[in-house]
């Protein structure tokens, strides 16, 4: 059963080590003398100023996760109804369209109030 | 007409304004401080004048008058096509003066730069500090008793926090730092990938989105004022190179047309002529690059490669006259440095006829009607036509806003009256009209370079007098009088006759203004560069609040920022 | 047997082993592609310099050089970052990038006597979720990639590709329902083999051909999640400087930037493989083939008619960085969510209900 996946976590594990050893190379032959210029933070060449990179970021953002996390969940519900729909018939296809149809209707309600603008 | 302005202002302000020194039929009037206020609303406001574009303020400093320091405003209306210079003496212990921004926007940064150079302090100025040298700097460089090798070392880059920037004067101040952590201040610039030269702006961000943008200027800086008043009239010609380097000659016909007049020469027709031919040369290099960067800002590469490839033919013509691309200095006092070589009218014809329109076009095709560009540039960087003159925008961008205000059309030079040739103006003076002119520009500048090699006159490239210009090479290895001329020459230089004088060209940016002072010696006593983009990047801010990051790079490109005439 | 063994060997280690190895090898071609495709664009020659034992070579050492000499140059690593998530990103990067490619069949199954060699290197039931499920890794890789260093354009680059990709992940889910309402299977050899069919007796039954509205909306996705122009925000060099990798130097940068040609790669892959008919020749069928040329060179034509259709669309790619400018902001997510996804929905609605009304099921 889980014979095809063999390949995949040798795969996995080979990927790593690629990754490793090439980061590892860089870190060997690469010269290492920092100094307190090179070390700083780029921005466009004036010392870091006013403020924190890492500070709290618009809330939009949290609303483009909400939204994904929606319709991710939505998209991963019609890819086995989509494999099976042609077993599952009319009323497969009827119940899915109603999902969708709420769905849908929810999409218009967040258009309408907005929460698509990103200006 | 000539003193109709000049008339009105004595007989309606007595007390106040006093007639000046007439010299070379220029309007100009000597106007108390007291008074100013009052006369420059008057000269804004009186529907017979309109002055509406506010084209310079700068300073002057005179250390042997009474009253020490002069601020120097020149005004001009769109409506009368005419100039006027406004001179008010301001003494050393008090060195005050009313703010003209109130009236126009444009004498924001203008006042801040008085202010910087010569000490001269504008009351009711919103952000009165220093805008070309350095916050830590120490006195005021342009002032006659500032040595001219005054160098001082500052410790750090400028980094003034975002209060402080905004609240210089009179204490204003924003929320910035006060408690609003979802807002990012981002710098962007000296040292961006976009700000082409060494541009720098601070924008306070929520998201995305520009609250609250502030352009810092004078990375570039090096004193070309106070350097120019070290040497001679001719020897300024290769400093002029400099400002605008995309376009140096430009520059180098602007200044030596300003020394003419400060002369009172004439260059003989053929030397107008391939002035007007390198000058519309030019602005098709600085519309290219323009438009090239600006495309390149916005992502697409392609149309940049074909827009400097071009350039670069345009290049090659310039090269075969004088030997350099960008450092071209070549004019000179009274004509040029030398004649056009030989079969250099037919190279150019091939090359304005086959070769440069073919990457306008190409360019054309490619983005003009590009759905991403006209998405990323209509109604980007927005601004009206009266806002953009009252900001003291010229060239295409106050075109692109509506205003069909152009010198080649208004105060005619150089026979430009009688080339036959048209002024595209925009209507929403966006970035995507900015760009629509400067294609149709760049068109009509071929025109007029087809009709001047048509109309190429003959005659010498240098005015007959031997105060001015030199003798020829050959001359002053074989003949005493031209080696007695020559020497005199280099070592007393051209002395003009004392006065002062401004006179404007139309720069690819917009008007490029000289204002010489001359105390009857060799060197200039004083000479301001009135740079078209130092007033058109004062409004970024206007242009780009509550738009995105991208906007605003966008909008910066389309401006055609030139640090090296910005900053001088 | 030993030849079980071996059987088994090359299916289980050499496979996995070498594919992501060609991947990286790949990456040259794909960089050398995009560069000398810019200067053929662009009116100019492109790299040209670099020999190899003195030949000029077109510019095909330009991209190795480049690698050898990102290997041996220094590492900056910001005071402020955090070194641990710092080292992680690119890993993270590269890591997904070189897995998602495991399951996108490059030939039909070898048949060699009783040994059948699927030439794929994991032949899962589920091979589309598991690319969906691992190529969305790679925005971790690039989100932490944007934090880790705290530099401002790196953490607005990081909220950006965050943005954009989850938003494109949808339209590109939605965009292939249609193809799984056509071809009924999520394994994606079995997608491949059902468009070696003909429609009409002479259409081959390409993805493209039943699906066009979906191939269309699942390239654009496919545009933006490899971050490419017109979607390359997370790294719009003129606004952000470099985004997400701003900070990162040395191999590492090359990390990333790697990453983004085998992303390419892999976009290309399933592209090939859902809408182009992956290693099918068209009109030749493997049964025909074998046939008449044996299972070897059947295996060898097989490949070589998926790397060509693969690199036809990495052209594609290349070509459209060359011609388009770049989105704003808002006119990405707009495109994403306004557009692309009422399409996407549209899509499967008419795929999905037109079968019912003609009567087919």
């Amino acid at each position: 059963m889980l014979s095809p996946y063999i390949p995949v976590f040798v795969g996995i594990l080979w990927a790593a080590l690629l990754a490793a050893v090439l980061i590892g190379v860089s870190l060997l032959f690469g010269p290492n003398r920092p100094t307190p210029e090179k070390r700083s933070t780029y921005e466009c060449g004036i010392d870091p100023m006013i403020g924190d990179a890492r500070t709290r970021f618009s809330i939009k953002f949290y609303v483009v996760a909400v939204l994904f996390l929606l319709f991710d969940v939505e998209v991963v519900f019609m890819y086995p109804w989509a494999v099976l729909l042609k077993r599952l018939g009319l009323l497969g296809l009827i119940e899915m369209m109603t999902f969708l149809l709420v769905l849908v209707v929810a999409f218009v309600y967040v258009w309408k109030k907005g929460a698509l603008n990103w200006e | 007409m000539a003193n109709v302005v000049v008339q009105t202002l004595l007989e309606k302000f007595p007390e106040s304004v006093s007639p000046a020194p007439d010299f070379r039929d220029e309007e100009a009037v000597c106007v108390a401080r007291e008074g100013l206020p009052e006369v420059l609303r008057f000269l804004y406001a009186d529907p017979d004048t309109e002055y509406r574009l506010l084209e310079d303020i700068c300073g002057a400093d005179y250390p042997e008058r009474e009253k020490r320091f002069e601020a120097v405003y020149h005004l001009y209306s769109v409506k009368t096509a005419r100039h006027l210079r406004l001179k008010v003496g301001i003494g050393e212990e008090d060195p005050t003066l009313p703010t003209a921004t109130g009236i126009w926007k444009a004498a924001d940064w203008f006042e801040r730069e008085a202010f910087d150079q010569y000490g001269i302090r504008f009351e009711g100025h919103p952000n009165l500090r220093r805008i070309l040298n350095h916050e830590e700097f120490v006195g005021h460089p342009l002032r006659k008793d500032y040595p001219i090798k005054g160098r001082q070392k500052l410790t750090r880059p400028s980094n003034l926090g975002w209060d402080e920037r905004k609240s210089a004067g009179n204490g204003g101040g924003s929320d910035a730092e006060a408690g609003q952590p979802e807002q990012m201040i981002l710098n962007i610039g000296p040292a961006h990938p976009t700000t082409h030269g060494t541009l720098r702006v601070l924008a306070r961000l929520e998201g995305e989105t520009i609250l609250e943008a502030d352009p810092e200027i004078g990375y570039l800086h090096r004193g070309f004022e106070k350097t120019a008043e070290t040497l001679t009239y001719q020897q300024v010609i290769p400093l002029t190179d400099r400002l605008n380097y995309v376009s140096a000659m430009m520059n180098n016909v602007g200044y030596c047309r300003a020394v003419e007049k400060l002369l009172g020469i004439e260059v003989s027709k053929r030397v107008q002529y391939i002035r007007v031919i390198v000058s519309e040369l030019s602005r098709i290099i600085d519309h290219l690059v323009c438009i090239a960067a600006n495309i390149v800002d916005i992502g697409a590469l392609t149309p940049y490669w074909y827009c400097f490839r071009e350039r670069e033919n345009v290049y090659e013509l310039l090269e075969a006259l004088c030997g350099a691309r960008m450092t071209t200095s070549y004019t000179r006092i009274g004509g040029l440095a030398h004649d056009l070589p030989d079969g250099w009218v037919d190279k150019c014809r091939e090359y304005i006829r086959e070769r440069v329109p073919r990457g306008i076009e190409e360019t054309d095709t490619l983005i003009t009607k590009n759905r991403i560009f006209v998405d990323r540039t209509m109604g980007v960087g927005a601004i009206s036509g009266e806002d953009a003159l009252n900001w003291g925008f010229t060239g295409p961008c106050l075109r692109a806003s509506g205003v069909p205000f152009d010198v080649r059309k208004a105060n005619p030079y150089y026979d430009y009256d009688k080339f036959d040739f048209d002024i595209p103006v925009g209507s929403n003076g966006d970035t995507y009209d900015r760009y629509l002119v400067r294609m149709e520009e760049m068109r009509q500048s071929l025109r007029i370079i087809e009709q001047a090699l048509d109309g190429l006159p003959e005659g010498p490239i240098s005015i007959e007098d031997r105060r001015i210009s030199l003798p020829e090479k050959e001359a002053v290895y074989t003949k005493f009088g031209a080696l007695v001329q020559h020497t005199k020459l280099i070592v007393d230089g051209i002395l003009p006759p004392e006065g002062e004088i401004y006179s404007v060209t139309e720069a690819a940016n917009g008007v490029l203004g000289f204002y010489i002072v001359s105390d009857g010696t060799k060197r200039p006593y004083r000479i301001k560069v009135r740079p078209p983009c130092f007033a058109i990047f004062q409004a970024l801010p206007q242009l780009t609040e509550g738009s995105m990051i991208a906007d605003l790079i966008a909008t910066v490109g389309s401006l055609n920022i030139i640090a090296g005439e910005l900053d001088r | 047997m030993w030849i079980d063994y071996l059987v088994w060997t090359v299916q289980n280690l050499l496979f996995p082993v070498v594919v992501p190895v060609v991947l990286l090898t790949g990456v040259i071609l794909a960089v050398w592609i995009e560069r000398r495709g810019a200067g053929f664009i662009q009116d100019r020659v492109g790299p040209n310099r670099v020999t190899l034992f003195g030949f000029r070579n077109a510019g095909l050492m330009q991209p190795i050089a480049d690698a050898l000499k990102l290997l041996v140059k220094e590492e900056f690593i910001p005071e402020k970052a955090d070194r641990f998530l710092f080292f992680l990103a690119p890993t993270l990067s590269m890591i997904p990038a070189l897995l998602t490619f495991m399951v996108i069949p490059f030939g039909d199954v070898l048949v060699l006597g009783k040994y059948r060699i699927p030439l794929q290197v994991a032949d899962l039931n589920v091979g589309l979720l598991f690319i969906f499920a691992i190529s969305s890794l790679g925005v971790y890789g690039i989100v932490l990639g944007g934090w880790s260093a705290d530099n401002k354009y790196s953490i607005l680059g990081g909220l950006r590709s965050s943005a954009q990709m989850i938003s494109y992940e949808i339209s590109m889910g939605l965009a292939i329902i249609g193809i799984l309402i056509v071809f009924e299977s999520v394994r994606l050899n079995d997608i491949v083999r059902m468009q070696g069919d003909l429609l009409f007796g002479f259409l081959p039954r390409w993805g493209i051909v039943v699906q066009p509205l979906g191939f269309l909306l699942f390239f654009v996705a496919a545009l933006a999640e490899t971050n490419r122009i017109p979607f390359d925000l997370p790294e719009a060099e003129a606004e952000i400087v470099a985004g997400y990798h701003l900070e990162y130097s040395s191999f590492k940068f090359s990390m990333f930037f790697m990453a983004e040609y085998v992303n390419m790669m892999v976009a290309s892959g399933f592209i090939v493989s859902l809408f182009l008919g992956g290693w099918q020749i068209p009109w030749l069928p493997t049964e025909a083939l074998v046939a008449h040329v044996g299972p070897i060179l059947t295996a060898v034509l097989q490949v070589a008619a998926f790397a060509v259709k693969l690199w036809f669309i990495m052209w594609v790619f290349v070509w459209v960085r060359w011609t388009l400018p770049r989105f704003r902001y808002d006119q990405l997510m707009g495109l994403g969510w306004r557009v692309m996804l009422p399409l996407a929905l549209a899509n499967i609605f008419v795929t999905s209900v037109v079968p019912f009304v003609l009567g087919v099921y």
